[in-house]
């Protein structure tokens, strides 16, 4: 991210602004920082969701922010993996359904899945992977499934098709100290043997140890809240 | 795939509000054709009436007056026709057929029309249709009664039955003719139209009940049997109205002209088609308020459906958050709520109209019965059809508010889910 200057629509009051921030390839991201510190912001620029006012942002050498809305939703669609603090899944859908969603939405990792197994072969190895039973859980509806168990899903869904990028906005706030432990190594697994770089945000330094990384927004990020 | 299952499943989870949208889109459906169904309905059976007359021949009034007091039973005549204007009429060179109908009489709520057999032999209806007797005779006697298929089937009477007329047009009246019964001597297939309602007798018949009477009372002690009637020579003072047939269609306007014009009394002739069409023409604007009426029903029940779509939409947050998170485009979103909102408004069409059918197919008899309305079970109109399907794509674009205000959240939103 280069010279990158955003606010949101209708907030004009607030701005991020990040001189220089960059991540390698295959590297685990650990960003820190404040609750409401910009954190979320920053990974909606990421993934393209929202587009800077001014600024770069080139990623697996693709500037996105000269690509159109289309354009950056199928870039998404092909290269992340996003998981959510929470309410990650459609509840009334299957956790099956759930974990396919984002090969709908992409030729490539479609194609990724299809060269070694089948759709629903992949999806029932990732859940198994992450601790889950394929045979019991895919059928049920998302909200049947426990806090913990939704999370693990939604951490299958982001890694099928093997993206080349894991965004993960605090997945772990939601679960015990016990389970958040389990639920990151399991993720740090698949994301090794995937190749897949991690960007990870939280506030919680605790988790420091497990990444390659550690930045904190303040250190490159520029946050401006204008008076009420 | 996937994505669309999800929708159906998410509209499963709001099957209840889902349900209700589709029933009042249903139900207003069933309104609009319901209305159509009983226009046409109306106008056809108007329509079918009559047919193979030329000319109906009244009193001088209005011509949709003269129509309907002498083909529909409704109303009634203002003036008479006097019989010596009838005869000059029927020696016409051009009429080849002429038919008295004689009106004021009832019994027990059914017109008693005088006439005389020429009516069954010259009437049509429905296309050519002539009349056709189901049990017995046309009258023969002075006494005879013909009745059509409802007054037969409504108070029960057989061939042979006798039956007292009573004298003016109301259900119950208070002066009858009870000193000259008359026997039923046939009953008339069921027409759907007014002959259907109808008792017909001899014109001579409505001479005789009225010959011991004066301005409208029988005269005290002068009471006239049926037997010193049957010895008269009857000879009617005046009909009320005539149908006419022509040698040629093509002598109509010189007919109609030349009776419009007789000197001797005010009389008026109307082409039985072209007073129909000025009926319309009268009937139009209460017809186009009621579709009006229809039509905003529908407007309503869409409103209804994009509010149930609205209050879902909070809920529904997450789910677009996730939708656009997986690469899901802002169309696609879009797509999906105005598509759901299409999906309803089709079920409901469907229903709708499913629903009619069925209802038309029960209510028909007891509609045919209680108002004469022929509605018939047909395949939808063209402009059914067309109705039918800019009802499903406006509720398409009503979706598409919705649709855009969840894809404007969606990008406030971000990267947060939120509840």
């Amino acid at each position: 991210m280069d010279g990158v200057h955003f606010t949101w629509p209708g907030r004009p009051r607030f701005s991020l602004s990040i001189d220089r921030f960059a991540v390698g390839a295959g590297d685990r991201l650990l960003l820190l920082g404040p609750s409401g510190g910009g954190k979320s912001t920053l990974l909606s620029l990421l993934a393209g969701i929202v587009k800077p006012q001014r600024g770069g942002i080139t990623i697996l050498g693709t500037d996105i922010t000269k690509l159109t809305g289309p354009a950056r939703d199928r870039f998404r669609a092909e290269h992340f993996g996003i998981i959510f603090q929470m309410f990650n899944l459609l509840p009334y859908g299957t956790v099956i359904d759930n974990v396919l969603l984002p090969l709908s939405f992409s030729k490539k990792r479609r194609a990724n899945v299809k060269q070694s197994s089948s759709p629903a072969k992949e999806a029932a190895r990732l859940l198994t992977h992450l601790g889950l039973s394929p045979d019991e859980v895919a059928s049920h509806r998302a909200s049947s499934l426990s806090v913990g168990q939704q999370q693990r899903v939604a951490a299958a869904r982001a890694l099928i098709g093997g993206p080349e990028l894991i965004i993960a906005d605090e997945p772990t706030s939601s679960l015990d100290r016990g389970h958040q432990r389990e639920f990151l190594d399991l993720l740090f697994g698949d994301i090794a043997k995937a190749g897949a770089t991690l960007i990870m945000v939280s506030h919680d330094e605790t988790l420091a140890d497990n990444f390659t990384h550690v930045s904190r927004l303040e250190d490159f990020a520029t946050m401006e809240r204008g008076a009420r | 795939m996937i994505v669309l299952r999800l929708a159906l499943q998410s509209l499963r989870a709001r099957w209840l509000t889902a349900l209700l949208s589709v029933l009042a889109i249903a139900f207003s459906v069933m309104l609009l054709l319901g209305v159509e169904k009983v226009r046409n309905g109306a106008r056809q059976s108007f329509a079918d009436t009559i047919s193979g007359t030329d000319l109906i021949v009244g009193a001088r009034s209005g011509g949709v007056q003269l129509l309907l007091y002498s083909v529909f039973r409704i109303g009634n005549a203002t003036n008479n026709v006097t019989w010596k204007s009838y005869q000059d009429i029927a020696a016409h060179p051009d009429v080849e057929w002429i038919v008295p109908l004689s009106l004021g009489d009832s019994h027990k709520g059914y017109r008693v029309l005088g006439t005389n057999q020429d009516y069954f032999k010259h009437y049509r209806f429905r296309g050519d249709q002539p009349l056709e007797l189901a049990q017995g005779e046309v009258f023969d006697d002075l006494f005879d009664a013909v009745i059509g298929s409802e007054v037969a089937r409504q108070l029960g009477y057989k061939v042979g039955d006798k039956i007292v007329i009573g004298h003016g047009l109301g259900s119950v009246s208070f002066l009858d003719h009870a000193n000259k019964p008359f026997r039923v001597s046939g009953i008339l297939e069921k027409t759907g139209t007014p002959v259907d309602r109808t008792v017909h007798v001899s014109l001579g018949a409505i001479e005789a009940i009225h010959i011991d009477w004066q301005q409208g009372a029988p005269v005290p002690g002068q009471s006239v049997s049926a037997d010193e009637v049957r010895q008269m020579e009857l000879k009617p003072q005046a009909i009320t109205a005539a149908l006419i047939g022509l040698k040629s269609r093509l002598a109509v306007f010189r007919v109609q002209r030349a009776i419009n014009e007789y000197r001797q009394e005010p009389l008026l002739a109307i082409l039985p088609g072209a007073s129909l069409q000025e009926l319309w023409e009268l009937v139009h604007v209460a017809e186009t308020a009621l579709a009006v009426v229809s039509a905003m029903v529908v407007a309503t029940a869409i409103l209804g459906m994009v509010t149930m779509i609205l209050t879902t939409l909070n809920e529904r947050r997450r789910e677009m958050a996730i939708l656009r998170s997986v690469g899901a485009r802002p169309a696609t979103v879009m797509g999906l709520l105005a598509t759901e909102a299409g999906v309803l408004t089709l079920a409901g069409v469907i229903l709708g109209t499913v629903l009619l059918y069925v209802g038309l197919f029960f209510a028909r008899p007891i509609v045919d019965r209680l108002y004469g309305l022929n509605l018939p079970v047909s395949a939808p109109t063209s402009w059914e059809l067309t109705t039918l399907s800019a009802i499903v794509v406006a509720g398409l674009i009503a979706g598409l508010g919705p649709a855009i205000l969840a894809y404007r959240r969606s990008l406030a939103d971000g990267m947060t889910v939120r509840v």
